[in-house]
């Protein structure tokens, strides 16, 4: 072969060369660059990407930027499309978002410092660089915001209509594999000293999110993670630095960290103590809600989705504990009258989305899917009712409020009609 | 030579002893020592009870020139809110609203802490331009705000002392009250997941 002309296998796998190569190419090689813009086969072979033919997508309020005001800032909410979710790990480009009016920051990661100072004996500043030369760890956590399937507050109307689809009801929660340093040996290395109770975790965004968090929180489990699923974090993720506090609500995770201050009571942050706190009916706030109860949910068949006839389906979903492991999920196919326990597919990991599977025969009845689930400290997910019961409301409650009703855990009902649609079915 | 290996044991020798407390890192040559200055400058953190807060002072009348200036054309010439900005200042039965199906968690009505008001201008307002005012400007401003919300007079000076001082209505409004109480989490009576 002529070393001077590229072949055939040289000229596929390099894509820069195909720009240059058009003149002189064969009827082969221009059909093949003919059936995918050049532009589209340059990010394939870069980085690659889905195939046109899938349409899943985050949704929010970013979908109407219509009904934005020049200058305004919206807070949005970007959900994970759970319908179409596979295995128990969330793709990073489908990781839900909380935006509280902020784009997020575009940072340098060669820039970047983690500053952690307060009560340690040698206040440091470390890289990213740094970082990646300590031990680490990578660890499956599931992230979900305490107002995922809130009954009120902005979602609140998507989540309760029949209409409503699972990432409508369950979206504000996602799964990743999470890599990075423990918090605990960063602390080590600076050294606690006396008194060291809380932290407080800064970010680099133009409001400079500040979240308190118990040391023995910090201690126990917490991460500070550069990469997430394989890649570095993503920037509405945080770039580069994220802490991952697992099963804790989505808040505690601050993104874009930069500052770790270690002090001896909780800071009062703006997003934390005006915005977070759980009223109850007395005119009282509960503050510091931290740890997510264990939660279930049924993904397909769920709300939207149509059974084009009688037959064999798989029953698929996901659950999940901030208390630990998932241990058991059971499935119900007749309304909660009986129930059968579904599979557990690998990895089982702690803090974690685990999905679960169970054969179904529809025999073409009405009827009503509900999943609940248990870790293992033997804690059950509980249903609405029983929820209600717990904060000494009633169902009714959760019909009216304009709360965000936070850390709702209730089983999720699914109605499949005899038409084969399936309906949100939570009242 | 032989002196600047004396020196070098003697600042190892200072070095080790003012890191008694603690063992040494294990992990050697990672990060770098942060300096006073940098921590200075770095540190924005407020605590409720006022520890963070700089020198400097303000009160409503000089607090009302600068909102007119930096903060008016977001959040409303009474701070009442605008179309961009929201209401800082709380409705008279706002703080009642709480026990109610519609709560109005406004800062005058709901925010514990007046420190917080504080942090909040200095680390994140005006808008796009966070960290240009200075801390009599913060101080200013926050006064004015407070002020609006007939939490304090008109002519009160609010400084590093007296600010932690202000009391907020909704002050007592949080449970667990002591702070002490808020890290045991499982002794709230938390049953299947779900907080009482």
């Amino acid at each position: 072969m002529d070393p001077k002309k590229p072949g055939r296998r040289q000229f596929l796998r390099n894509s820069a060369a195909l720009a240059g190569l058009a003149v002189g190419a064969t009827t082969v090689e221009k059909s093949i660059a003919a059936e995918v813009p050049e532009e589209r086969v340059d990010a394939l072979h870069k980085h690659g990407e889905r195939s046109h033919f899938v349409d899943s997508i985050r949704r929010g309020s970013i979908n109407n930027p219509e009904r934005r005001l020049p200058g305004e800032p919206v807070a949005f909410g970007l959900t994970t499309p759970l319908q179409d979710s596979a295995g128990m790990v969330t793709p990073a480009s489908l990781h839900y978002v909380i935006s509280h009016g902020y784009e997020p920051p575009d940072i340098n990661p060669r820039e970047h410092r983690l500053l952690i100072h307060g009560l340690v004996d040698r206040p440091m500043t470390l890289s990213l660089g740094d970082l990646m030369r300590l031990p680490s760890v990578s660890r499956f956590h599931f992230i979900e915001c305490h107002g995922n399937s809130s009954t009120g507050g902005p979602g609140g109307a998507l989540r309760v209509s029949p209409e409503g689809t699972v990432q409508d009801t369950h979206g504000y929660t996602s799964c990743s594999q999470w890599t990075g340093v423990t918090l605990s040996l960063l602390l080590e290395q600076a050294g606690l000293q006396k008194g060291a109770t809380w932290i407080v975790a800064e970010g680099a965004d133009d409001y400079k999110h500040a979240k308190s968090i118990p040391i023995g929180k910090a201690l126990d489990d917490a991460l500070v993670a550069y990469a997430q699923n394989g890649e570095p974090v993503r920037p509405e993720q945080g770039f580069p630095l994220r802490l991952v506090v697992p099963g804790w609500q989505g808040i505690n995770n601050v993104k874009w960290l930069q500052r770790i201050n270690v002090v001896d009571e909780p800071y009062m942050g703006m997003m934390e103590i005006t915005r977070y706190p759980r009223l109850l009916p007395d005119g009282k706030s509960r503050w510091f809600e931290f740890e997510l109860g264990p939660k279930s949910v049924i993904t397909r068949p769920s709300g939207g989705h149509r059974l084009p006839a009688p037959g064999f389906y798989e029953i698929t979903g996901l659950a999940w504990s901030g208390g630990g492991t998932i241990r058991r999920v059971e499935v119900s196919s007749d309304g909660g009258q009986s129930w059968k326990d579904a599979q557990l597919q690998d990895p089982i990991a702690r803090k974690s989305h685990t999905r679960f599977t169970i054969p179904w025969n529809w025999d073409g009845e009405e009827t009503t899917l509900l999943s609940r689930c248990t870790d293992d400290n033997g804690v059950i997910q509980p249903s609405l009712a029983e929820v209600a019961k717990i904060w000494g409301t009633d169902i009714d409650f959760f019909k009216k409020t304009t709360l965000i009703t936070s850390d709702l855990n209730a089983i999720q009902p699914w109605r499949v009609n005899r038409d084969g649609s399936v309906k949100n079915a939570i009242f | 030579m032989r002196f600047s290996k004396l020196l070098a044991a003697g600042v190892a020798l200072i070095a080790s002893a003012a890191a008694a407390q603690t063992p040494m890192p294990a992990y050697k040559g990672i990060g770098a020592p942060a300096t006073k200055q940098q921590i200075q400058s770095e540190d924005i953190s407020v605590s409720p009870e006022g520890k963070g807060l700089p020198p400097g002072s303000g009160s409503a009348k000089e607090g009302a020139a600068i909102f007119a200036e930096k903060c008016m054309v977001c959040h409303g010439p009474n701070a009442e809110g605008g179309k961009i900005g929201p209401a800082l200042v709380s409705s008279k039965d706002a703080h009642e609203s709480l026990t109610t199906m519609k709560p109005e968690r406004s800062l005058g009505a709901y925010w514990p802490y007046a420190t917080m008001v504080w942090d909040y201008i200095h680390r994140a307002m005006p808008r796009d331009k966070a960290g240009t005012l200075a801390p009599n400007e913060v101080y200013a401003v926050t006064a004015f705000i407070l002020y609006k919300n007939r939490i304090i007079q008109e002519t009160d000076v609010l400084d590093a002392k007296t600010l932690p001082k202000v009391q907020m209505p909704n002050r007592n409004g949080f449970v667990p009250a002591r702070f002490a109480d808020i890290p045991d989490e499982h002794k709230r009576g938390c049953t299947q997941g779900v907080c009482p």
